[in-house]
C-alpha cells in the first residue's frame, strides 16, 4: 500500500522489539468472536490513475462546465487561482487546530486577520470562523441569544433560507425553544406588524436574513427597533457574503450569523462551507466556537493564541456554550485570501457587477413574466413568476448546458410558478438572453398549446 | 543546550506583519472583465441600503499576498513536515490525489440544487461512500450530513431521542465514561439529556458492574469511545451492549478511534446501535488547521426511519435521487447534504486502499503505537498496564517530582522537531501524555521520537529549568495566554 512507509523487514523488527510473535498478538484484546476473518467488501485497491479516471467520470456526470442561475445559499463566484496555490501548502493543509501556539503562528495570524476583516465588513466588534456553515451558524446564534437574554423563544422570518429554518427547528426541538414564523409582505420583506405581534416577553431574538432568501434587502433598522423595543436581540443571517461589498451591513444587529462561501469557497455540491458568528464585545463570553487573540511572548514579541477557551466543550463539558470543536480554518483561509485579493476597492466593484447583472436579468425577465417583490431593493437574486411551470422552462434551458433558477414550489407553494434566479459576475449576457428566450417561449406556448409532458422529467 | 536533536536544525524564516500593515491606497490584486450589461446607478437601485465605505479593508498586490501567506505558512508545523503524535486526533498522511479529484470541475463547481439529472456523479459518490462506510462499520444505514464529529454526536443523540420517543418517552439520561471527549457531555446537554458519569475500573475500562447498577429505564444511551481514550479496547463490549439492550437503552459509539479497528473488527458486530465516524481522522481528509471535518453517522436498521432528510435513493429508472418525504425524520442538521468535498477525499482514500490496504493501515497504526509504548516504558509512568491499540497514554508522575509537567515536556519536544502529543487528556490520568503516531510514520521517525522523549526525560533530571523554559528554537516563545484572555484583542485596529 503506497501510503504506508514500512518494509516487511521494518515490521518484523518492530514486532520483535515489542516482543510480539505476530501482528495478531497486538489485536488479542479484541475478543475472538468479533474479529473479522475476511476481507471487507469494498472495491479492490486502485492505482492513482484509476482513481483519477473514476472521479473524472463522476465529474462528467455532474453538470461539468454548465453555466448556472442557481444561488439560494450557495453562490458561483470566480475564485482567483492563488487561493488554491496558497491553501495547498502542506503547512496550512495538513496542520491541526492551533493549540500549540509556538508552532502554529501561521494559522493563528491568518484567523486573526479573518476575524478583523469580518469585523470591518459586518460592522461588528468580534467574529470567529468556527461554525460549520451559514445554517448551523444561524442556529448557534439563536442559542447564543437565549443564553444572553435568559429567554427561550425565537421569532424567525419566513424569508430566511428554508433549509436554515429547518436546521433551526431541529436544534430548537429539544431545547425548549418555541419558534414563531413571521410572514413576508408583497415587497418580499418581513411583515413588520406581524413581527411586532409575534414577539412575546420570552422572545430571545428575532432572526432574519438580509439579503433574504428572495434576494431582497430587509429594512434592518425598522426590524431592529421592533426587536429591541421588546427587549429581544436581533440576529441577522447573511448567506451571500459578496453583498457586503455594496449593501450596508446590518449594523443594528446584535449577532450576525454568516455564510462566507461566496468569498472564494468552491460550491462543491453544498460543502464544506464557512460559518461565521460576529457580535458585539459585550457578548463575547457567550459566543460558541474558537477565537484567536493577540498577545505577547516572554520577550514581548507579538503573537497569537486561541483564547477564551473556558466557554468551550473541552474545558466546560456539559456546561459549554456549544459542543462545537471545529474551527473552520482552511475554509476561513480561502475566505481570508479572497477578501485580501479584492480588498477595499475590489469587493465593491465585484458586488457592483453582481448588482448590474441581476438588474439586467430581472429587467429582461420582467418583459415575459412577473418579477415579484419589486418594491424593495435587492442584490443579486430575484424571483420570477411565470405562466409555465419553471421546471419546464429549465428543461429547455438545460439543453443549452445552462441550469435555470430554483423552482420555489417546494418551499413556497403560495408563490405558484415562481423561481429564484441568481446572477453573479460570472453570468454572461448571452446566458441571460438564452434563459429569457426560453421563458418567453413558455409564455407563448402556455397561451397557445398544451405543455409538453416530458420536459418536467428532464429538469427535476 | 546540551542535547542535540538529529531531526531538526534552526533555520532562518521571514518576519511578516499583519496584512493591514502592508496596505496602501491604489494597490490591487484584482481585475474584473468589462461588464457586458449596462452599468447601474447603485444609489437608484439600493437607496439608503447602499454601502459607501469598506472601512479598513486592505489594498495590496498579488505578489505581496503570495509572500504574506507563504511566510505565515512557514511558521506552522504540519504532517508534511513530520510526526504529529496528537493522541485522539489521528494526524495521518493526507493523500494528494484526494485534493486533485475534489477539484475536478463537475465536483468542485457542482451546485447543491442543480437538477438530479445532472447530479448523478455526485449522487454516485454519496452512494458509493455510504456503502463502503456501512460495510466497514458493520451497520445497516448511514447519514453523511453531519459536518464534523461533534455534529455527528448531535445527530446521533437526536436519533436516540426520536427512537425512544417512538417507544413512548425520550428517557432522561445519557451515560458517559469519565474518560470521554468533552464533546460527548456537551452534545448530550444540547439534546436535552442529563449527563451521568460512569467510572472506569482499575484496568481503564468501563466498570461493567457499575454500569449494570446505573443502567435503568431512564437511561437513553451509553456514549462509548472504543478503543477508549486510553487506547484500550473495551474487552467486555458485548456485556456492555447486553446491559444496555436489556433495559431498552442504546449503545452509541464515538468513532474517533476507528483507526484502530478498520478491517479487523466491526462495531456493528459487537452490539453498537449507532456511531459517528470522523472522516478527517480515519479517512485521511486534511485537518486544515482545525476544519473542515465530516462526521457521518452509521446506524442499525431500528434507527433508519429517523435519519435526517434527505437520503439518497435509487429510483425505478435506475438513476439516483434524494428522498425528502420521511415523516419520522429528526429533520435537517445542516443545509444541503453535508461536507461533500470531504466525501470525495474519503472515498478516494478508501479506493486507494482497498480491503487489504485498509487492514494493513490499521495493523501498522497499532504496531506503531505499541512500538512507542515499548520504547518509553520505564522512562515515563504508564498508569494503565492494559494492552493498548492505536494510542498510548503515559503520565508525568516521574517528571512532576522535578516540577516538570506534561505541557513542559510537550513544549520541549518542539525543540526536537516534533509536534507535541496531546496533553492533560484523558482527564482520568493526571498529567497525561497521550501519544498516537498513526500508520503514517516510518520506523526511522518513531526511533527519533523515542530518542527525543528519552533525551527530554534525562534533561528533566539534569536541568529542569531548561525544560520549563522550552521551546527555545521557535520564532515566538511561550505566549501569555492569561493576558490574552483577560483583555481580549480579537481584531486589528489602526493605530
Amino acid at each position: 500500500m503506497r501510503y504506508l512507509p514500512k518494509s516487511p523487514a521494518d515490521r518484523e523488527a518492530m514486532l520483535k522489539a515489542i516482543g510480539a510473535r505476530s501482528i495478531d498478538d497486538l489485536f488479542a484484546p479484541i475478543p475472538a468472536e468479533y474479529r473479522l476473518n475476511r476481507d471487507l467488501k469494498v472495491p479492490r485497491q486502485m492505482a492513482e490513475s484509476e482513481i483519477v479516471d473514476w472521479f473524472r467520470e463522476r465529474s462528467r456526470e455532474n453538470g461539468e462546465a454548465y453555466a448556472t442561475f442557481l444561488g439560494a445559499g450557495a453562490y458561483y463566484h470566480y475564485r482567483p487561482v492563488i487561493i488554491d496555490s496558497l491553501i495547498s501548502r502542506g503547512e496550512f493543509l495538513t496542520a491541526y487546530t492551533p493549540y500549540q501556539a509556538e508552532i502554529s503562528q501561521g494559522t493563528l495570524q491568518s484567523i486573526f486577520e479573518f476575524q478583523s476583516m469580518i469585523c470591518e465588513l459586518t460592522g461588528m466588534e468580534v467574529a470567529n470562523a468556527s461554525m460549520y456553515d451559514g445554517s448551523t451558524a444561524a442556529a448557534e446564534a439563536a442559542m447564543m441569544a437565549c443564553r444572553v437574554t435568559g429567554r427561550h423563544a425565537v421569532a424567525i422570518a419566513r424569508s430566511v433560507h428554508p433549509e436554515y429554518r429547518e436546521v433551526l427547528a431541529t436544534y430548537a426541538h429539544h431545547q425548549g425553544m418555541p419558534l414563531a414564523t413571521v410572514p413576508f409582505t408583497d415587497n418580499g420583506r418581513v411583515n413588520l406588524n406581524e413581527l411586532d405581534k409575534a414577539i412575546t416577553p420570552d422572545t430571545a431574538c428575532v432572526l432574519i436574513q438580509s439579503p433574504n432568501f428572495f434576494g431582497t434587502i430587509e429594512d434592518v433598522a425598522a426590524i431592529a427597533d421592533i426587536a429591541h423595543k421588546h427587549g429581544a436581540m436581533l440576529v441577522v443571517s447573511i448567506a451571500e457574503a459578496v453583498s457586503l461589498g455594496i449593501v450596508e451591513p446590518p449594523r443594528q444587529a446584535d449577532i450576525i450569523a454568516m455564510e462566507a462561501q461566496s468569498f472564494g469557497v468552491p460550491l462543491t455540491f453544498g460543502g464544506p462551507y464557512c460559518g461565521v458568528i460576529a457580535t458585539r464585545e459585550q457578548y463575547v463570553r457567550q459566543m460558541p466556537g474558537r477565537l484567536v487573540g493577540q498577545t505577547t511572548d516572554r520577550n514581548g514579541k507579538r503573537g497569537f493564541v486561541l483564547t477564551l477557551a473556558t466557554r468551550e466543550q473541552h474545558i466546560r463539558r456539559e456546561k459549554a456554550t456549544s459542543n462545537i470543536c471545529t474551527n473552520q480554518a482552511l475554509i476561513a483561509l480561502m475566505a481570508n485570501i479572497f477578501m485580501t485579493i479584492y480588498g477595499k476597492v475590489g469587493l465593491r466593484e465585484l458586488a457592483k457587477q453582481n448588482l448590474a447583472k441581476a438588474a439586467y436579468a430581472a429587467q429582461q425577465f420582467g418583459k415575459h413574466g412577473k418579477v415579484l417583490f419589486s418594491g424593495a431593493p435587492r442584490f443579486n437574486e430575484f424571483v420570477v413568476q411565470t405562466s409555465e411551470d419553471p421546471y419546464a422552462i429549465n428543461g429547455r434551458i438545460l439543453q443549452h448546458r445552462i441550469v435555470g433558477g430554483l423552482p420555489l414550489k417546494k418551499f413556497y407553494p403560495e408563490l405558484g410558478n415562481a423561481a429564484l434566479w441568481c446572477c453573479t459576475e460570472v453570468t454572461t449576457r448571452a446566458a441571460i438572453d438564452t434563459a429569457v428566450r426560453s421563458a418567453a417561449e413558455g409564455e407563448r406556448m402556455v397561451k397557445s398549446v398544451k405543455e409538453p409532458a416530458d420536459v418536467q422529467e428532464v429538469a427535476r | 543546550m546540551k542535547h542535540v536533536t538529529r531531526k531538526a536544525t534552526r533555520h532562518v524564516n521571514q518576519n511578516e506583519g499583519l496584512i493591514f500593515e502592508k496596505s496602501s491606497p491604489g494597490k490591487a490584486a484584482w481585475k474584473l472583465p468589462p461588464l457586458d450589461v449596462p452599468e447601474v446607478d447603485t444609489a437608484e437601485l439600493l437607496g439608503s441600503s447602499e454601502r459607501k465605505d469598506l472601512g479598513n479593508m486592505p489594498e495590496v498586490s498579488e505578489i505581496e499576498i503570495i509572500r504574506h501567506f507563504t511566510r505565515l505558512s512557514t511558521w506552522n508545523y504540519a504532517i508534511d513536515l513530520g510526526m504529529y503524535p496528537l493522541g485522539s486526533c489521528t494526524m495521518k498522511y493526507n493523500p494528494r490525489v484526494n485534493e486533485v479529484v475534489s477539484r475536478l470541475d463537475g465536483l468542485a463547481n457542482g451546485h447543491p440544487y442543480q437538477p438530479e439529472k445532472v447530479s448523478q456523479g455526485a449522487l454516485r459518490i454519496l452512494q458509493t461512500l455510504s456503502e463502503c462506510l456501512i460495510e466497514i462499520t458493520g451497520m445497516d444505514a448511514i447519514t453523511l450530513q453531519p459536518a464534523a464529529g461533534a455534529h455527528g454526536e448531535l445527530t446521533g443523540l437526536l436519533l436516540v431521542r426520536a427512537y425512544h420517543q417512538s417507544k413512548g418517552a425520550p428517557r432522561k439520561k445519557i451515560l458517559i465514561p469519565d474518560s470521554a471527549h468533552g464533546t460527548n457531555p456537551a452534545t448530550a446537554a444540547m439534546v436535552g439529556y442529563a449527563v451521568e458519569n460512569l467510572k472506569s475500573n482499575a484496568q481503564g475500562m468501563v466498570d461493567v458492574a457499575a454500569l449494570a447498577s446505573q443502567m435503568n429505564e431512564e437511561v437513553a444511551a451509553l456514549m462509548l469511545t472504543n478503543p477508549n481514550t486510553l487506547g484500550i479496547f473495551e474487552q467486555e463490549i458485548h456485556k456492555i451492549a447486553d446491559i444496555m439492550h436489556a433495559k431498552g437503552g442504546l449503545l452509541y459509539m464515538d468513532g474517533a478511534n476507528m483507526n484502530a479497528l478498520v478491517g479487523k473488527v466491526r462495531p456493528g458486530d459487537f452490539g453498537v446501535d449507532l456511531m459517528h465516524l470522523n472522516l478527517h481522522k480515519t479517512f485521511s481528509t486534511p485537518h486544515g488547521g482545525g476544519g473542515p471535518g465530516s462526521g457521518p453517522v452509521a446506524i442499525k436498521k431500528i434507527l433508519e426511519p429517523f435519519l435526517p432528510t434527505p437520503v439518497v435513493i435509487a429510483k425505478p429508472d435506475g438513476t439516483l435521487g434524494f428522498e425528502y418525504n420521511r415523516p419520522q425524520s429528526v429533520g435537517r442538521v445542516r443545509a444541503f447534504y453535508g461536507n461533500f468535498g470531504m466525501f470525495v477525499r474519503a472515498l478516494a482514500y478508501t479506493l486507494a486502499n482497498g480491503p487489504d490496504g485498509l487492514r494493513q493501515t490499521t495493523e501498522d497504526a497499532v504496531l506503531n503505537a505499541n512500538y512507542i509504548r515499548k520504547g518509553l516504558e520505564g522512562v515515563y509512568d504508564l498508569p494503565y498496564a492494559t494492552p493498548t491499540m492505536h494510542e498510548v497514554v503515559f503520565s508525568d508522575k516521574v517528571q512532576a517530582k522535578k516540577g516538570v509537567k506534561t505541557m513542559d515536556i510537550a513544549k520541549r519536544l518542539i525543540d526536537y522537531g516534533f509536534h507535541p502529543y496531546t496533553t492533560a487528556f484523558p482527564l482520568i490520568v493526571p498529567g497525561a501524555l497521550m501519544i498516537e503516531p498513526t500508520e503514517s510514520e516510518p520506523k526511522e521517525e518513531l526511533d527519533l521520537f523515542i530518542e527525543a522523549m528519552k533525551s527530554i526525560a534525562e534533561e528533566v533530571e539534569e536541568d529542569p529549568q531548561m525544560v520549563l523554559a522550552a521551546p527555545h528554537t521557535t520564532r515566538v516563545s511561550r505566549l501569555d495566554e492569561t493576558a490574552a484572555a483577560r483583555k481580549p484583542v480579537l481584531r486589528w485596529k489602526p493605530a
